[in-house]
């Protein structure tokens, strides 16, 4: 459907990140969000909750984020669309309702504007060092999708992504911004509402009676209801069967987690977005994300300048990780070259997918600031040798 | 039930009565219903249900007034009255109070 | 005299049609009291006139927690302690559904402390029914918030030295616009309290007193649930409107019982309502109360 016109703020706008994610929020149809503050995140929900109430949304500031991302796990049980916003400390809190979000199938998004970690960190500086944990932060097995934007304009784009793909696979969908995106100010251009499409959120058409909350007929995802329907549904964060009723054996949990997890596995090729430029015939491909992205484009472009036969990947859909075009690229490149702001988490996967057919070097920064590009450069350079 | 001295409208009020049904299978032998029976209606049967636990049973037939404590107290689910035919079914449902 | 007909089957129950009788017979332990306090919160739905398809249950983790696998509601099994904020969560989703918190004593004021009092605090529209058995039951017979002094628990052998919430107090200090607390066996009282709560708006607390035998009277070698019934029989106090100061509950000692706080005030959403219209006259969109649902 369309989206609703009172969320749209339509015209080209002078932008922060977090302002245009938020914007992204409201346009994609997001009417509850709660919240605590946490730099550099809390400008998302500032912007919402001075929007919110002409466009009849609902936002709280919560005690706590425990609390927050309860709140939006139990709002989006009445239909509405629920986020909340957060950074690397806050993240770690909200990993046990991440879970139950994952467990109870609830769609919603979870943005993480990432900072310099571990603990406290670097409040106000950038980081991507949370990508791991955006796929493993909560125990057990369980689905996730990330995205990651490399621009205002792509918060606010993207954003509207991961409410529709939350709503598709009923999955918590992981915004994985960080501080630069976050507090970048850049032109954003927001289309009229007609422009916009979204997923609604879907209700079963069984009856009262015989609708099951947690079976799918394809054995992927099952129908919604809302609460306060009449379907007098449970659910529970215990491993259920198609009732919803908690079965404490090892064959149901076989099967619902299997279920679970293959959400999102089994359609990976539907969800998992790339972005290349001059892949084919590449010797060295750069692949990298959000703000990482673009200081490595230049670098790409640079390196390239040498004489470099260098070609670039950008991860926009994180997780699910592109596993089948990495694993194709190994076997036609020398090498990747994995720039992050961190030290060495999303070339571990390239690393797997490549499985030594191809060398994966990271260009690892602890955080604080991006990567200078002539390292990135002398990395590929390296490489290409 | 012992009065100290006889009610004014004694002939007029009619004492319900009712009949108590027991879900043998459900009771898991609490003792509640037989401890707090304002008639004492009721005692632990020696019988076994399907678990093991002994169910009650109705030890003073008739004297069931319908007051639905027993139903009301009963954590099991296992217990309750119905009004016995032909009888006032009393103001024992909780709405009336 | 009238007989059955035939062998009368649990879904001949008066309460079947709350509960969810294909999950009978329930976990609960042979005289544990949260039988007894679903029977009568039940009972009470059924006398208010309330929508029951409006009405949504949510519990933690722990015995009481599995209240709402049980009854015939949209009912949610949350995370430990998480009830509250879930609740509130839906409430703000759907402003028309009546929420109610079902749930334990740890599960509520230990890990869920934190949200107890806000919610409290914010006069969030809920109703909690907090069963208070003395104990973590669910995880063995661990030390709780409430455990009084000098009783035995799993974590200490040596008797509780720690002091334990008045919960009636603390939630009436954050707030709550009714609070009061029945034992298990005040089973008409509890039921009407209960039924008050329903029809009342606001942060609604009612403490439920009830028998752990399994843990705590076995722990403390107090008997089975039955004989701490007996033990709440004579020495339950009904004093309503007592300062909830007063009313700490000792080791084997007097329970005060009661409705303890009655009053109004505007709750979190009536707050917000006002305010905003005043804030913004026109340009304000309340999320209508059937919900922030966008559909075609």
């Amino acid at each position: 459907m369309k989206a609703d016109p009172l969320g749209v703020l339509t015209g080209v706008h002078y932008l922060d990140g977090d302002f245009a994610c938020g914007e992204g929020a409201m346009a994609a149809g997001c009417r509850f969000v709660a919240g605590y503050p946490i730099t550099p995140s809390t400008e998302v929900v500032e912007r919402i909750s001075r929007r919110f109430p002409t466009m009849g949304g609902t936002f709280i500031q919560m005690e706590d984020e425990l609390g927050s991302m309860a709140a939006v796990a139990g709002a989006a049980w009445t239909g509405t669309k629920a986020m909340t916003v957060t950074s690397g400390p806050g993240f770690s809190l909200m990993m046990e309702n991440i879970g139950l979000a994952a467990m109870m199938e609830t769609p919603c998004v979870v943005v993480n504007v990432q900072r310099g970690g571990p603990s406290t960190g670097l409040p106000t500086m950038v980081g991507q060092a949370d990508m791991m944990q955006a796929r493993w932060g909560s125990h057990g097995d369980y689905p996730v999708i990330a995205l990651a934007p490399q621009s205002p304009q792509e918060a606010f784009d993207l954003v509207i992504d991961a409410f529709n793909l939350a709503e598709t696979y009923r999955v918590p969908v992981m915004f994985m911004m960080d501080e630069c995106v976050g507090h970048m100010t850049e032109k954003v251009v927001i289309p009229p509402h007609d422009e916009i499409e979204i997923v609604p959120r879907r209700l079963t058409a069984q009856p009262p009676g015989e609708y099951l909350p947690y079976h799918s007929d394809d054995g992927s995802v099952p129908e919604f209801a809302r609460a306060g329907d009449g379907y007098r549904f449970h659910s529970t964060g215990l491993t259920h069967d198609d009732r919803g009723y908690p079965v404490m054996s090892p064959e149901c949990q076989d099967e619902s987690v299997r279920r679970l997890v293959a959400k999102v596995r089994d359609h990976a090729d539907e969800i998992v977005r790339v972005e290349e430029d001059g892949v084919d015939g590449a010797d060295v491909v750069v692949i990298a994300y959000g703000i990482t992205a673009r200081v490595a484009r230049m670098a790409v472009e640079l390196a390239r300048r040498q004489g470099v036969k260098a070609g670039f990947l950008r991860l926009v859909v994180v997780w699910p990780f592109p596993e089948r075009r990495v694993r194709e690229l190994a076997g036609s490149v020398k090498a990747f070259v994995v720039p992050e702001i961190n030290l060495g988490q999303m070339v571990l996967e390239v690393e797997r997918c490549a499985a030594g057919r191809a060398a994966s070097i990271p260009v690892a920064h602890a955080g604080g600031g991006v990567h200078d590009p002539t390292r990135i450069v002398t990395a590929i350079v390296e490489a290409a040798k | 039930m012992r009065y100290w001295r006889k009610p004014l409208d004694i002939d007029s009020v009619q004492v319900p009565h009712g009949e108590v049904v027991i879900l043998a299978d459900r009771c898991k032998g609490c003792g509640f219903c037989v401890e707090y029976c304002p008639k004492e209606v009721l005692a632990m049967s020696a019988a076994f249900n399907r678990k093991g636990y002994h169910p009650p049973e109705v030890v003073l037939k008739g004297q069931c007034v319908n007051c639905n404590l027993c139903e009301m107290i009963c954590p099991d689910f296992a217990i309750y009255c119905l009004p016995a035919e032909g009888a006032p079914a009393g103001a024992g449902k909780e709405g009336a109070q | 005299m009238s007989t059955p007909a035939r062998t009368p089957r649990p879904e001949d129950h008066p309460i079947a049609p709350y509960l969810r009788m294909d999950r009978m017979p329930h976990i609960w332990c042979p005289t544990c009291g949260i039988g007894t306090v679903v029977k009568c919160f039940a009972s009470a739905l059924e006398a208010s006139d309330l929508d029951l398809d409006k009405v949504a249950v949510v519990s933690g983790i722990g015995c009481t927690g599995r209240v709402a696998g049980y009854m015939n509601l949209d009912a949610f099994h949350t995370t430990h302690g998480r009830a509250i904020p879930f609740a509130t969560g839906l409430k703000l989703g759907r402003p028309e559904l009546q929420v109610v918190v079902f749930s334990g004593d740890g599960d509520l004021s230990g890990i869920g402390g934190n949200h107890l009092i806000h919610a409290a605090r914010r006069n969030m529209d809920l109703l909690v029914i907090l069963v208070n058995n003395f104990i973590y039951g669910m995880t063995g017979g661990q030390n709780a918030p409430t455990t009084p002094v000098g009783a035995k628990s799993s974590t200490m052998s040596f008797g509780n030295f720690e002091r334990p919430f008045n919960l009636p107090h603390l939630a009436a200090s954050c707030g709550a616009t009714f609070v009061a607390r029945w034992t298990c066996l005040h089973i008409r009282r509890l039921t009407k309290c209960v039924r008050v709560a329903l029809r009342k708006k606001g942060f609604r607390f009612i403490e439920v007193v009830a028998p752990c035998s399994t843990l705590y009277a076995r722990l403390n070698r107090l008997g089975s649930g039955l004989d701490l019934m007996r033990f709440y029989h004579d020495s339950a106090e009904i004093r309503h409107g007592a300062d909830t100061r007063d009313v700490e509950i000792g080791y084997q000692d007097t329970i005060v019982c009661g409705n303890f706080v009655d009053i109004e005030r505007p709750t979190y959403l009536e707050a917000m309502r006002t305010h905003y219209r005043e804030r913004l006259g026109d340009r304000y969109v309340p999320m209508p109360e059937e919900g922030g649902w966008l559909h075609a």
